[in-house]
């Protein structure tokens, strides 16, 4: 009941090579069905996302020789020549594959450390080979252990919550202010990534209206059409500025196309609601001075690439702890597998003594034909019995052992010593 | 006397204390909800504390000093774990527990009371006493809300987005919490006065209508009343407010301090 794992990474290999070896659905089933089919791994799940390709598995033999074999398939499957592959793939074994994972899915692993994204994504490939038939009682359990480190990595640990891009970072703050964004209406200026960074997160954090605003009418049209907003003409800020609650500012511009004045004039015709600014132009498109009216929040590019670096720092901080969860489910898993390795192993060694009795009695019993049935079933009766108390008394000493490491050792040991690798369960 | 509630509540308020502090600065959600379990084990603790002592006098707990204390802390505690369940919003319990906390320990280090016990009784008064102690823990509460209003919009204003801001409340959600509390106090202390002027009303003999406590708190309505408005209306919402709601705890303090020690005859406590 070994796991392989054979993989690559961001961290190992180029978005070229990445690209050539992701899965898409179909070549997820593929691949799992080919590797069962052709008896590489018994149970096997492919997780594929933009910066990983992973193939999980039980191997039926050891999990180190199928390794090769399973970057042989990986290379042969996405036709890409071995050497490229070898320098980028990484394998781990049992306890390595277990951990791997369980970083992976508490978003120690990602390219943007605590990503929230992951988890789903880990959650999407186990329901899918889950459905499939492809996983088993192993990979059942490691994936389930997987999702369980996700949430409680998230919930535990400020990991994942703090903004980490200057638009969600400026989504957030508006959210410091207004709390949920589920009623309130926003304003953006410009049509280029930025702003369109901002809409997303604007939508994904549940914006109820959206105006937008553009030089190019063609391009506020195209935004609006894609995101669901009303466009706004150029210019018109008396009646743009009094509804919206958040405005964003991403434009082309040599002087603030937002004045002082304006947005003063728009505060009164507001009733002073409090409006917060996001300037993301550079040079700025929102005079500085507008921050010092009443109940009007300014933060420009700086203010806010500097809360995405306090946060950054802030998640690093909370590694120690997310590691901490790992470990314990590690522990948790490799000690469910130790006792289910154990049950296994007693009922394999327990099948090769009964048939070593019926061995040695049938040839020793040749020589014994004074012997009655009742006789014979006598003695095989109190051999049986024997070999019982030989074996029950080193399993229930394995079943109480309080250290894990040890625990696994002694499972190994006993295997390796009575059992030759066609009998190993 | 029997000692073991009043050390449950104090342990309870304690641990409440600590945990929703350490919820402010982790934001792990179990050690929230643990210092929310622990405040409400406090609560019914003080209750039994208060009763306990109550039927042991065969007196009211608002009494003396320590009873009216500790009635006033139990009140805020009751009021801010209310405030807390209907905003599911617990970031704030870090900085109400430590005046829930004084006042139960001064009412158990205050020196014996001296002055005569209250002349009137019945339940009107009871109800007097009582709505009006609730009102001055909603103002109590408020005022907090208020305070950290104001600095968290400072910091806001400022760009110091530090580790608390990301935990703290929203602003809007801070004025609002704040607007409930005052709510709960501005009808606790309208029904509460007008329970006491029924009470006068039904003293025999001379009573003046006109004591520095009844202006005061007729004062403290109004100013209350007008900042409930306010802070719903264009130039006021916001940092405005909150200014006017600090102000208006200010002549809530007057009125227990200066007002109640020098020129008040009928009101000793609250």
């Amino acid at each position: 009941m070994e796991i392989v794992l054979v993989g690559l990474n961001h961290r190992t290999a180029p978005v070229e090579v990445r690209e050539r070896v992701s899965f898409n659905a179909e070549q997820a089933q593929r691949a799992a069905k080919e590797l069962r089919a052709r008896g590489i791994l018994e149970e096997t799940l492919v997780l594929s996302t933009c910066n990983r390709s992973e193939v999980y598995g039980v191997p039926p033999e050891s999990s180190h020789e199928c390794a090769p074999v399973l970057s042989t398939f990986l290379s042969e499957f996405h036709s890409v020549r071995s050497e490229i592959l070898s320098v980028s793939l990484y394998h781990h074994y049992d306890r390595e594959a277990v951990r791997h994972l369980f970083r992976v899915a508490a978003g120690l692993d990602s390219m943007l450390l605590g990503e929230a994204e992951i988890l789903g994504q880990v959650r999407e490939a186990y329901r899918f080979a889950h459905e499939q038939g492809a996983t088993g009682p192993v990979l059942n359990r490691l994936f389930q252990g997987a999702l369980e480190v996700g949430k409680r990595v998230r919930t535990e640990t400020e990991l994942g919550t703090r903004p980490m891009s200057v638009a969600s970072a400026g989504v957030k703050l508006a959210e410091r202010i207004f709390g949920k964004l589920g009623e309130r209406k926003a304003l953006v200026l410009g049509g280029g990534t930025i702003s369109e960074q901002v809409i997303s997160h604007l939508r994904d954090r549940g914006i109820a209206q959206l105006q937008v605003m553009n030089r190019s009418r063609e391009r506020a049209d195209q935004l609006a059409a894609e995101f669901g907003g009303i466009v706004v003409g150029w210019g018109e800020w008396d009646t743009a500025l009094q509804s919206p609650d958040v405005v964003v500012a991403s434009v082309s511009a040599e002087e603030p196309v937002l004045q002082r004045d304006v947005v003063a004039r728009a505060m009164a015709a507001r009733g002073n609601r409090a409006l917060f600014l996001m300037d993301l132009g550079v040079p700025r498109n929102i005079d500085p001075s507008v921050g010092e009216l009443y109940n009007v929040y300014v933060y420009n590019a700086d203010d806010l690439t500097e809360i995405v670096q306090q946060n950054r720092n802030a998640r690093e901080s909370e590694i120690p702890q997310a590691q901490e969860i790992v470990g314990e489910h590690v522990s948790k898993f490799l000690s469910w597998q130790a006792s289910v390795e154990l049950v296994g192993l007693v009922d394999a060694l327990r099948a090769k003594m009964r048939e070593e009795r019926a061995t040695f009695i049938r040839s020793r019993m040749e020589h014994m034909k004074h012997l009655t049935e009742t006789d014979r079933a006598q003695m095989e009766k109190l051999m049986d019995e024997m070999l019982e108390k030989l074996l029950l008394e080193p399993a229930q000493r394995l079943r109480g052992e309080k250290e894990l490491r040890r625990k696994i050792q002694n499972v190994e040991a006993l295997r390796d010593l009575f059992l030759s690798n066609r009998e190993k369960p | 006397m029997n000692h073991l509630f009043p050390i449950l509540t104090a342990i309870a308020y304690l641990l409440s204390f600590v945990l929703y502090v350490r919820f402010l600065s982790t934001g792990n959600r179990l050690t929230g909800r643990l210092g929310t379990l622990l405040l409400g084990l406090g609560l019914v603790a003080h209750y039994f504390a208060l009763l306990e002592r109550s039927a042991g006098l065969h007196q009211v707990p608002y009494h003396d000093l320590y009873g009216s204390m500790s009635l006033f802390g139990w009140l805020l505690a009751l009021t801010y774990l209310a405030l807390e369940v209907y905003h599911r919003q617990r970031s704030v319990g870090g900085f109400v527990l430590p005046f829930i906390v004084v006042f139960f320990l001064a009412a158990h280090l205050a020196p014996p009371d001296r002055l005569s016990p209250p002349a009137v009784h019945g339940p009107a008064f009871a109800f007097h006493v009582t709505l009006s102690i609730l009102a001055y823990a909603a103002f109590a509460l408020s005022f907090v809300l208020s305070l950290i209003f104001l600095a968290e919009e400072r910091l806001l204003r400022r760009h110091k987005v530090g580790e608390v801001v990301w935990r703290l409340p929203p602003l809007e959600l801070l004025a609002q919490m704040s607007q409930s509390s005052v709510l709960v106090g501005l009808v606790s202390i309208a029904i509460g006065t007008a329970l006491g002027f029924v009470t006068v009303d039904r003293l025999e003999g001379q009573h003046s209508y006109f004591d520095a406590k009844y202006v005061t708190t007729l004062l403290l309505l109004v100013l209350y009343a007008v900042y409930f408005f306010l802070a719903r209306t264009t130039a006021w919402r916001g940092a405005r407010a909150s200014r006017l709601c600090i102000f208006n705890f200010v002549i809530v303090v007057l009125s227990f301090t200066v007002v109640n020690l020098y020129l008040s005859h009928s009101h000793r406590y609250f």
